[in-house]
């Protein structure tokens, strides 16, 4: 087969995946008593609908860049930092942290920003150098080592914002008091989106994609995911390179959560990961790992979170389908990538 | 079962691997396929075994035109195949390997299957544990259980994919008594080797491919020459012996101890000189892949110094031996040896000891590739995934991976699955490092290459490592007899 048809062939298959899924959520929504094409529609515009809404897929897009890319360096170490979401939280945790011991004193306040941020960067380096020590020197799996600092962390968060860090005479659900909007990383007027995060973003993914595709670093990475045996028998050392990735998979999971404390929500709240380093993992999973496709599907997965935000507004539908649809379409498309390789042979 | 191949054909790419085959295999014989690597040899087993399709011709089993689909398709069929490597559930217990590919039943007879394993592996002599893990076995047992399965499955044919590399003497002489049963018995064996020794011996008739073509058929008592000529084209004569050996001393063994269960190694006291080749030679699992990895920090000694050009280097990794320039390549190529889902580029690139930056320098190092291919003559692109490449292709690249500053080179197997023409030329290569200064250690299963290439010789035997012998000095005879334990008080008093 030449290789074009090669590749339209893939194309099929892959269009095939989205088509499913699409059917599958259909299926769902009928079950419900829901319209199909009133709900996607619904998103649609929930998504794109006017300004405002589209700068907000871009508050969503910034943390998904971030997770994924940091992600794809643990992924190609052969690594499942399924620990993402503890990073990033225990990231928002450093942060606030730092913040708070700054306010009232007279640093300027980029420079507190900026400390802060790089205290995130460092809590989910922690974080996740913690799951590679307890792989390697533990010798625990680093999806239970990461799933049970995921729980520690976010209990962390909840007795940090219950208890030391609690609002003066209330401790509430909505997180911890709200830093004065000098202490603010600057978004765009009238809009919640950030340039520097989405500048932050963007730079994280080309860093990585560099890394990955150019560096000797980057392929020794590789040799460690693909076949960890060889590659300690040509010389290079193994569990130095997976703690590595780890350390940069946490600093771009903390990054993340720095971003949502100072960009988007100006405090800690419980639910501060919001669930973005699961779908980071969903992502890196529907897109092979090729960096070159981090940016539009996570802008993808993030227009349909906002989007989403209308189901429960107009159709009293739970907002959680568009999880749904999201979890679908990994699927559909990883079930179409194998049916791809089936038939090619091969990718 | 008679098997019988018509104008099978088969192309992988722009390899033509199966041109027009046609072949008659009777039932009860035992028949071999002979060819250099790449021959075409596996690719036609595979098609009997139902793991490719050919692109045109058909199979006939009895005279009736069949469809192999897939390997359960061929056991359907009676086909068993025995690969080159194992393909078990090493974690797994024996007798649950055995069971794994049983049909029907929700809970399988436990009891009933450990009675007829025993029985069965009686018929052939075998003494396989079947509560023992799979893992801990060694190749040639885990060949045994993979034929008692088949042969528990149904197998009426049986291919054995080059069953002869990487099995001890012993273990050979246990296979061929059983293969010969099975014949008697009108079972259909289907021989595949590039080893014209075991052919010989073996075989009452062999077809001969050469470059995807069926060169010949010939029936016992074999022409050696002829054969050799048919597979190659030409006759190959093994070349002059050399010896490089310098004075100086670059590895030196002190009172070295060794433990790893079973088998305990001890006091062993040796000096390698500069240029000199070391052949290993003893039963598998007789220790000596105990003492090459004890060379190079993969197993710590128990007590004993390893000393490499004056540095104590005993309680080192294998990272810091490598540092200083002792290197080891492993038997199994693609778990130990090189990184399926990395291009020979990469290889050369994390391999290489130049052009260390933070970039990789992708231009320099396919044209170190290319050149490489070239030098070993690995038939393959810069950008090709080495698990694609053809095993012997595999042992060539892996060698062409060995740094060229290396002083000490430890080798396991180095020209398994090679024929006799690539290793001859492998071997040129080794040497021509010997020239410059390196020197080697080697195991290897086949006592000729040990008796060719080495300088002096290690025999093992149950943990026992012999004082070196002179290999220009020691027959084959003489080797064959110390590896299987016999005539050590004679030559060692």
């Amino acid at each position: 087969m030449n290789k074009t048809k090669t590749q339209s062939f893939s194309l099929f298959f892959q269009l095939g995946g989205l088509l499913l899924s699409l059917l599958f959520v259909s299926g769902i929504l009928l079950i419900v008593k829901a319209h199909p094409t009133e709900a996607y529609k619904l998103i649609w515009d929930g998504a794109i609908g006017n300004p405002t809404r589209i700068a907000n897929v871009f508050v969503g897009w910034v943390p998904l860049l971030l997770v994924t890319s940091g992600l794809l360096a643990t992924f190609t170490a052969g690594l499942w930092n399924i620990g993402i979401e503890g990073q990033i939280t225990v990231g928002a945790i450093f942060t606030t942290g730092v913040m708070r011991m700054f306010l009232g004193t007279s640093t300027p306040f980029f420079v507190v920003i900026i400390i802060a941020i790089l205290a995130g960067m460092l809590g989910g380096a922690i974080w996740a150098g913690l799951v590679g020590v307890l792989k390697t020197f533990g010798g625990v799996n680093e999806i239970f080592g990461g799933l049970g600092l995921n729980f520690i962390a976010t209990a962390l968060n909840i007795g940090l914002i219950f208890g030391a860090w609690s609002r003066p005479g209330i401790a509430s659900m909505s997180g911890t008091e709200p830093f004065p909007d000098q202490y603010w990383l600057p978004t765009l007027q009238n809009f919640r989106v950030s340039l520097w995060s989405i500048g932050l973003g963007i730079i994280g993914l080309f860093l990585i994609y560099f890394m990955l595709n150019g560096t000797h670093f980057g392929l020794r990475l590789k040799a460690v995911g693909k076949g960890m045996k060889s590659a300690f028998r040509m010389g290079i050392p193994t569990w130095q390179h997976m703690m590595m990735a780890f350390i940069i998979c946490g600093l771009f999971a903390g990054l993340a959560g720095a971003l949502q404390v100072t960009a988007v929500y100006h405090r800690l709240i419980p639910s501060i990961s919001s669930g973005y380093g699961f779908m980071g993992l969903m992502i890196a999973m529907l897109i092979n790992y090729q960096a070159i496709w981090v940016a539009p599907i996570a802008l993808f997965f993030a227009a349909l979170n906002i989007g989403g935000i209308q189901l429960p507004i107009v159709l009293k539908l739970d907002s959680s389908l568009t999880g749904v649809l999201q979890g679908s379409l990994v699927l559909f498309m990883m079930i179409a990538q194998g049916l791809r390789q089936k038939f090619l042979g091969k990718k | 079962m008679n098997v019988e191949f018509k104008n099978i054909n088969k192309h992988f790419g722009p390899v033509h691997a199966n041109a027009d085959i046609n072949l008659f295999i009777k039932s009860g014989s035992i028949f071999g396929i002979l060819g250099e690597n790449g021959a075409g040899k596996s690719t036609l087993m595979k098609i009997l075994s139902g793991f490719n399709q050919p692109d045109s011709g058909e199979i006939l089993l009895d005279n009736k035109s069949v469809k192999i689909a897939s390997p359960a398709d061929a056991i359907k069929y009676g086909i068993g195949m025995l690969h080159q490597d194992p393909l078990d559930f090493p974690p797994m217990k024996l007798i649950e390997n055995f069971i794994v590919g049983q049909k029907g039943g929700l809970v399988p007879a436990y009891k009933t299957v450990v009675k007829e394993f025993q029985e069965l592996q009686k018929k052939f002599g075998f003494s396989l544990d079947p509560e023992s893990f799979v893992d801990t076995l060694t190749v040639g047992e885990r060949q045994q259980l993979e034929i008692l399965r088949l042969l528990w499955m149904g197998a009426n044919a049986l291919i054995l994919d080059e069953p002869t590399t990487g099995i001890s003497a012993m273990q050979k002489e246990k296979l061929f008594a059983a293969l010969k049963i099975l014949s008697e018995q009108g079972k259909t064996i289907i021989f595949v080797s590039h080893k014209l020794e075991d052919v010989e011996i073996l075989c009452s008739k062999v077809a001969i491919l050469r470059k995807g073509v069926l060169t010949g058929e010939m029936s016992a008592p074999f022409d050696s020459d002829k054969l050799v000529e048919m597979m190659f084209g030409k006759v190959i004569k093994l070349g002059e012996k050399y010896n490089f050996t310098q004075e100086e001393v670059v590895l030196e063994l002190n009172n070295l101890t060794i433990e790893q269960y079973p088998l305990r190694i001890e006091n062993v006291n040796f000096q390698l000189r500069a240029g000199e080749v070391i052949g290993l030679a003893g039963m598998e699992g007789s220790g000596q892949d105990i003492l090459l990895r004890a060379c190079v920090g993969l197993i710590r000694p128990v007590s004993g110094k390893v000393i490499e050009k004056g540095i104590n280097l005993s309680n080192k990794n294998y990272l810091e031996y490598l540092k200083s320039g002792v290197s080891f390549l492993p038997a199994s190529r693609l778990e130990e040896g090189l990184v399926p889902g990395l291009t020979l580029a990469e290889h050369f690139t994390i391999a290489g000891e130049e052009k260390k930056g933070l970039f990789v320098n992708k231009d320099y190092f396919k044209k170190k590739a290319e050149s490489m291919i070239q030098e070993y003559r690995i038939i393959g692109r810069p950008d090709l995934n080495v698990e694609s490449l053809s095993g012997g292709n595999q042992q060539r690249a892996a060698l062409s991976l060995l740094r060229n500053s290396l002083s000490v080179i430890l080798l396991e197997h180095p020209t398994r699955g090679l024929d006799i023409e690539s290793a001859i030329y492998m071997w040129g290569k080794l040497k021509e490092r010997c020239r410059q200064g390196a020197s080697i250690f080697f195991i290897s299963g086949d006592l000729e290459e040990i008796l060719q290439y080495s300088d002096r010789i290690l025999v093992f035997f149950s943990g026992h490592v012999s004082p070196p012998l002179d290999a220009s000095k020691t027959t084959l005879d003489q080797l064959g007899q110390l590896i299987g334990g016999k005539g050590w008080d004679q030559v060692f008093d």
